[in-house]
């Protein structure tokens, strides 16, 4: 090789894109990312029809369709985030990655962004289904719209979750498994059953503030077609978490 | 000043003191063999020194860049290659060496990467997955990763274990080509590779440096060199 001197500190984004890049085309290198795309687009459009009677309910909406987005992620988040540390920790890589010049923080918004990404395209791939309700009826576009807008923070919320999970471990199947167990706790938040069971320990206004944490509850209002501050912050606030907390995590390793 | 300065570093593992008070210094130019058993601490210093761990105690300075204070310049002049020369075993060569070339933010990565695999001869493998090579394509795979981007200070965690005399010697004359102008430390268990690779030696043991001289005057020690060894590290 040439002579020349070492190289010096790389341009702050570099890292931050080579790590988005990587871990992006990451997913599609196995066919396990096609599986996935494929069984949440099943899943979405089936829960919709087959539960949701989407189509029976007569009107042009996709509600329905929305309703179920908090159980998929719970399960299909986790199913993508797994991977994130836990494959590093698994394959020896961690050490590399961090041995070079990159910062956890870069690494971390990296990966995290590029899981994001991921789940935005599974939720990109269902878009057949609001042309279909486009075709047969005359919905509120600007419903869709804050419909999906939700659903992809919804995503976020579990991915951060996700990721605490992958922090914590080698084994990618632990790191499924418990995100999918917190994300779970935090569907069934705000479901009747639930709420009772809550009701005999807590007092009823605490009960009220618990099922604020619920998915569902932050996700309806974007089905309504709202785009409140409250469920965006709240939403964004447990993906930041959660990256936040699995980056520590990671430094403290 | 040297490319590495380490001062009384120190690191435990909850009760386990793994490095205890290690200092040295390495200068362009020298490649320092780092001999000890298994469990001696080489491994510990070695990511301490990479700002892989944090030391409890004690500095260590690459390429005049502390690795606590200002790690991201520091690993910028740094090359490492970890015990088993982990990688991401489902990219391909030339996927695995071009992230590392643009993490490291090199100009023209294609080059380099074209560069790299010239020198480590890894062309005939470049479209491979890394989980598929040979143990020893797989060592040159890290290795190439750790040179990459040319740098100044270079810490290879057992090169050549598990590999063939063929192999072993293929990584040894790629290490002697760049010696001169690195300040290189490799962590070995094989004695024979003092005397073919390495400028001086340091022997660590039970987390302490037990001997820190040049390779002329170990090698002055006895004529067994495993039985220097043992008794150095007792």
């Amino acid at each position: 090789m040439s002579d020349q001197p070492a190289s010096p500190a790389p341009r702050p984004g570099a890292a931050f894109w080579a790590v988005l890049r990587r871990e992006f085309a990451g997913f599609f290198r196995t066919p396990l990312a096609y599986v996935f795309l494929a069984v949440f687009n099943a899943f979405a459009i089936s829960l919709a029809f087959f539960i949701g009677n989407i189509y029976e309910a007569g009107v042009a909406s996709l509600d329905r369709f929305f309703l179920y987005h908090p159980w998929l992620w719970a399960f299909l988040a986790p199913a993508a985030g797994a991977r994130l540390w836990a494959e590093e920790r698994r394959q020896g890589t961690l050490e590399l990655l961090l041995t070079w010049p990159v910062t956890v923080w870069q690494a971390a918004l990296g990966k995290f962004f590029a899981a994001w990404l991921f789940l935005g395209c599974a939720l990109l791939i269902t878009l057949p289904m609001a042309f279909t309700v486009c075709y047969l009826g005359d919905p509120d576009v600007g419903v869709i719209v804050s419909g999906y807008v939700g659903s992809f923070l919804c995503a976020g919320a579990c991915l951060g979750i996700a990721a605490i999970a992958s922090a914590l471990t080698r084994s990618q199947v632990i790191a499924f498994v418990t995100g999918f167990l917190a994300c779970f706790v935090l569907v069934l938040v705000g479901y009747g059953v639930f709420d009772e069971l809550l009701s005999g320990v807590f007092s009823s206004g605490t009960v009220d503030e618990i099922r604020r944490l619920g998915l569902w509850r932050n996700l309806e209002p974007f089905t309504l077609g709202l785009i409140d501050l409250r469920p965006t912050a709240y939403f964004l606030t447990v993906a930041f978490a959660g990256l936040g907390l699995s980056t520590l995590i990671v430094e403290r390793r | 000043m040297a490319l590495i300065e380490v001062s009384q570093l120190q690191k435990s593992f909850g009760a386990i003191h793994a490095v205890k008070n290690v200092s040295f210094s390495v200068d362009r130019g020298e490649v320092v063999g780092f001999l000890g058993p298994n469990g001696a601490g080489k491994s510990t210093t070695m990511k301490l020194l990479t700002g892989y761990l944090r030391p409890d105690a004690g500095t260590a300075i690459v390429a005049g860049f502390d690795v606590v204070e200002n790690p991201v310049a520091a690993k910028a002049h740094l090359g490492y290659s970890p015990e088993g020369a982990p990688a991401y075993g489902e990219m391909t060569v030339r996927e695995f060496l071009r992230f590392a070339a643009e993490l490291r933010g090199l100009a023209d990565p294609a080059q380099r990467v074209a560069d790299t695999l010239k020198l480590c001869r890894l062309e005939e493998v470049a479209g491979q997955s890394v989980d598929t090579l040979s143990k020893g394509y797989r060592m040159r795979v890290g290795f190439a990763q750790a040179v990459i981007h040319d740098p100044a200070v270079l810490i290879l965690d057992e090169p050549t274990d598990g590999l063939d005399p063929n192999q072993k010697f293929e990584v040894r004359r790629i290490l002697k080509d760049m010696a001169a102008r690195k300040a290189v430390i490799v962590s070995t268990h094989i004695l024979e590779e003092v005397d073919e690779l390495c400028t001086r030696v340091i022997v660590i043991a039970q987390g302490e440096v037990r001997c820190d001289e040049s390779k002329e005057r170990f090698l002055q020690r006895g004529a067994d060199l495993n039985q220097v060894f043992r008794k150095l590290t007792a």
